[in-house]
């Protein structure tokens, strides 16, 4: 039988289990995670050792749900760091840096797996892996080479497609360059490490910095990202030519693609080069210090001749179109309506960005073609110019004639006035 | 009867004229034109400032005549004004000619307007009885200045977009009312197309309105009062009233006068033709503004002392103190005939150092702003 | 008197000279200034619709899936007759370079033979170096005539 005295302390204990129930139920919910005592020392420790809540909840694994022990085993729900780093609860410990990929693979490569999380994400990771120059030197026990950690970071990875991960396209180079661009580091492998210096000059790394096209190329794009190697002397143009089609199409009718393959050479880079490939500019074709042809051939030899002729004609097209330009310029700030010259001088230009893909034809007569269109366009439109220039003299003309009969007027009224001024002064009044 | 009777009434006179004759009949105007036959000017070596104001209306009645041609082909909605104007330019025959001669006509006017009033200033013209002439003066001056900003923004083009947002903001910072002020003139918070239909209201209705009737009074008091003679000149009269000169106006004065704005259309033709007005770019609200947006010369002087003003001068804004300056200047500009005293007075002296005073100030910041500050 | 007598008697040949200047010259200065006022007057043929928009092409000129590129402005725009009737009009100037593009009636995309930019009928990137779709018009068909228009901004 409940008295009322000892009512009060009964609902106070229950008040005070439930209290604590639901603490430790908002501790759970509260990181989304399952909560693992791990954190409770590695939080405070300090790097490499040291994950803290807030660096896991980050971490696309620690989303889905995962936990520290899902990859390093033990148990997190023992609270002492015996319990919970024992063999007997499957303790892994710090995985050795041969043993990663693996382990990785253990889901990563588990089609029925991956598919609970991301249908679409591929599981072919470790295949491509050990065809990559970094794994099958792993697999000769070279701890040096890269491994899933160096490039996706550990208990802080993200998507790819989110702008902070170290392998989204924007921050792919800079993740490459962490072992590349050291020169200490890759002493020993002979191999040089100017790439990154060279393409972060290039025009590649303009498009993607500066014009924000992320589909621009970075160091995976050409060499891959999980079967990372350089791709063959062989097969650059066929790396090259996922996005220069024309460019491969042309080169392949051209006298350059016996001859290089001969030389052993490769294919674009050759004249391009493979990482710093700066803007080219008119000057890389031709005669001139500049232009790249001369590193083969001398004067007398026909590719000489041919490389003179494809950079004059470059030259007078651009020339003519820059004057064309420069006639309704004119014509415009004197007032001219010059809109019909305008659209056909941009289909000129159209001719000259065209000629400059012919040229990997390394043809004259091919690339003649498009600018003697272009030149006829010029010619055109600059006519047009002069047109509009000769109406504009035309109107000076006019106002010519308008002012003589001003001044006429001017004339006879200073006579009328000194002619009435004269009648008036002698006639008095 | 007949002695009065006026020469194209005359039946024995060769000025005979029966159309004239038979108007007066019906409007009776030879009483109330009797009076500008008898129109003198006085003739001294100061005479020709006289041709000043006759130059600005002339202006003006060009402005009219091209402004109302201008008004066949313009279309004021920001979709479309950018457009007419490059339509009148490009396709209308001696389109280029109508808009040019407007723009040109327009800065030339305001500065004949200046050029007239420090004229007046000078040559002491605003003195007792021409008060009201000066008061209706200053007026006409300030909405020549309106007509300049209003019409500045119809092409619709960036630097008149942009001029028109600095100007506004400007206006925008008077103490109490710059606020409703700024919504009234921008027809709301930003510069838009509700703007542009706006200061076209002004341009072509509002403005002309009262800028008619204001020219109407000032030149029915000039023909009251008569021309001012500078006061040397007058006292060297009054001791020798024998060599007082005067010429009539019809049609000696009138005659010369013509020759003038012969000269103008002439000086217009030339710059239109040879300096034709540009048409500029399409304004864009949302690109950010070209550097070194400039208003238009007649307003260089203020923008240049506003930009030459420290941001704070003791505890009040720097700007806000230079457009109350400017805004007293103006005021005590208006009153000068009230603050100046007798024609001859010594106080005269003090208007007159202030009249090259603010000359001075005024052409010297226009340099500046125009040469100095890129 | 006297002075009357001679002075009234300006030279004949003078007072026929002023007469002639003076009457001469504002007869021809007024026709100088008259004249492209009236010329100024008379309406031009090419009516103007505003800078926004263009009749494009005539109804029935366009067969099914083909494409016209026109001026707007000063700048070339393309005009599609979609293969299920409908049309489509965009900017002409690729976003690469600013070649003018075409319509491919076989892969019915927009296609840009520079550099071999795809685009597809709303304007998209879809393929090729293209780094920003193509600014679509909005057509509509006024009579006879099929009109493209820029869009209609806030």
């Amino acid at each position: 039988m409940m008295t009322r005295i000892t009512a009060r302390p009964l609902l106070l204990l229950i008040a005070a289990s439930l209290l604590l129930a639901s603490s430790s139920f908002a501790a759970e919910a509260q990181s989304g995670t399952a909560k693992s005592s791990c954190v409770d020392c590695h939080a405070s420790f300090p790097a490499p050792t040291g994950v803290t809540e807030e660096q896991w909840a980050a971490d696309i694994h620690g989303q889905k749900g995962l936990t520290c022990s899902s990859c390093h085993g033990g148990d997190p729900k023992d609270p002492s760091p015996e319990g919970a780093m024992s063999k007997k609860a499957g303790f892994r410990g710090k995985p050795k840096r041969n043993e990663i990929p693996a382990m990785c693979a253990k889901c990563h490569a588990d089609g029925a797996y991956m598919r609970q999380y991301n249908p679409s994400l591929r599981t072919d990771q470790l295949a491509q892996y050990q065809t990559s120059v970094h794994g099958k030197r792993l697999a000769k026990a070279d701890t040096k080479v890269a491994v899933c950690i160096d490039c996706h970071s550990v208990h802080g990875i993200r998507p790819a497609k989110d702008p902070r991960s170290t392998v989204n396209p924007l921050n792919v180079a800079n993740t490459c360059a962490r072992c590349h661009a050291d020169a200490a580091y890759m002493k020993e492998y002979k191999i040089k490490t100017d790439q990154f210096a060279g393409y972060s000059a290039s025009a590649h790394h303009d498009a993607m910095t500066v014009r924000g096209d992320l589909s621009a190329p970075t160091c995976t794009t050409c060499h891959g990202n999980h079967g990372a190697a350089p791709p063959g002397v062989a097969s650059v143009e066929n790396v090259c030519s996922t996005c220069h089609v024309f460019q491969a199409q042309l080169f392949d009718t051209s006298p350059h693609k016996a001859a290089f393959a001969a030389m052993g050479a490769g294919s674009c880079i050759t004249c391009h080069s493979n990482h710093r490939i700066t803007h080219p500019t008119d000057q890389l074709i031709g005669t001139s210090n500049e232009a790249v042809c001369t590193n083969c051939h001398a004067a007398g030899d026909p590719g000489f001749a041919a490389a003179a002729r494809i950079h004059d004609d470059l030259g007078k097209l651009d020339d003519a179109l820059k004057s064309s330009e420069q006639v309704l310029d004119q014509a415009e700030r004197s007032g001219m309506e010059v809109s019909q010259a305008r659209l056909e001088e941009a289909q000129g230009r159209d001719s000259l960005i065209k000629a400059r893909v012919t040229i990997h034809s390394f043809q004259p007569g091919k690339v003649e073609q498009d600018t003697q269109a272009g030149m006829k366009i010029a010619e055109k439109t600059h006519q047009a110019g002069l047109q509009a220039l000769a109406e504009r003299d035309y109107r000076r003309k006019g106002l010519g004639l308008s002012l003589i009969t001003i001044v006429a007027v001017l004339i006879g009224l200073r006579m009328y006035i000194r002619q009435i001024e004269s009648r008036n002064q002698s006639g008095g009044t | 009867m007949m002695a009065s009777a006026p020469e194209y009434a005359r039946e024995d006179s060769p000025h005979r004229n029966r159309v004239v004759q038979w108007f007066d009949e019906r409007f009776g105007w030879e009483r109330l034109l009797a009076p500008l036959r008898h129109k003198t000017v006085p003739v001294h070596k100061l005479s020709y400032w006289y041709f000043l104001g006759g130059m600005t209306l002339f202006l003006f009645m060009i402005q009219v005549l091209t402004g109302i041609l201008l008004l066949l082909y313009y279309r004021p909605s920001a979709n479309e004004a950018f457009e007419s104007v490059q339509y009148v330019m490009t396709q209308v025959k001696f389109g280029w000619l109508v808009r040019s001669i407007h723009s040109w006509s327009a800065n030339l006017m305001i500065f004949f307007a200046f050029a007239h009033m420090f004229s007046v200033l000078f040559l002491r013209a605003y003195s007792k009885p021409r008060e009201l002439t000066w008061l209706t003066g200053m007026v006409l001056l300030f909405l020549a200045l309106g007509f300049g900003f209003s019409g500045y923004l119809l092409p619709w083009n960036t630097l008149a977009f942009f001029a028109t947002k600095v100007g506004t903001e400007i206006t925008g910072q008077v103490p109490l009312i710059g606020k409703p002020l700024l919504i009234f003139l921008r027809g709301g918070e930003e510069v838009t197309g509700a703007t542009l239909t706006r200061f076209f209201g002004f341009h072509v209705a509002l403005l002309p309105g009262i800028t008619t009737m204001l020219i109407a009074i000032h030149i029915l008091l000039i023909q009251r009062l008569g021309m001012s003679v500078p006061p040397g000149q007058e006292a060297a009269w009054n001791a020798l009233p024998a060599e007082r000169r005067e010429m009539p106006f019809f049609p000696n004065f009138f005659l010369r006068e013509l020759m003038a704005w012969y000269i103008a259309l002439g000086v217009l033709g030339v710059l239109s033709a040879v300096y034709p007005w540009e048409l500029g770019a399409k304004a864009d609200p949302f690109v950010a503004a070209p550097a070194g947006i400039k208003p238009e010369w007649y307003f260089m002087f203020m923008f240049q002392t506003l930009k030459l003003i420290p941001a704070k001068v003791g505890p009040i804004d720097g700007e806000l103190l230079g457009i109350l300056g400017f805004g007293l200047a103006g005021l005590i500009w208006v009153l000068l005939p009230f603050l100046g005293g007798d024609r001859y007075g010594r106080r005269q002296v003090f208007i007159r150092g202030l009249g090259i005073f603010a000359l001075a100030y005024m052409l010297s910041m226009t340099i500046y702003g125009y040469v100095v500050a890129k | 008197m006297q002075h009357a007598e001679t002075a009234n008697r300006p030279e004949p040949a003078r007072r026929r000279l002023m007469q002639f200047l003076l009457g001469g010259g504002l007869l021809a200065s007024a026709a100088s200034f008259l004249y492209p006022i009236v010329r100024y007057l008379v309406p031009p043929a090419a009516v103007d619709l505003g800078g926004d928009s263009v009749v494009a092409a005539k109804v029935g000129e366009l067969k099914v899936n083909s494409g016209k590129i026109f001026r707007f402005g000063s700048r070339p725009g393309l005009l599609v007759y979609t293969s299920e009737g409908e049309y489509r009009a965009m900017s002409a100037v690729c976003t690469h370079l600013n070649c003018t593009v075409q319509y491919r009636s076989d892969v019915r995309e927009v296609w840009c033979a520079c550099h071999n930019g795809f685009y597809d009928l709303n304007g998209r990137n879809v393929a090729g170096p293209p780094p920003r779709p193509l600014d679509s018009y909005d057509v509509h068909v006024n009579g006879d005539d099929v009109v493209v228009s820029r869009r209609r901004g806030a």
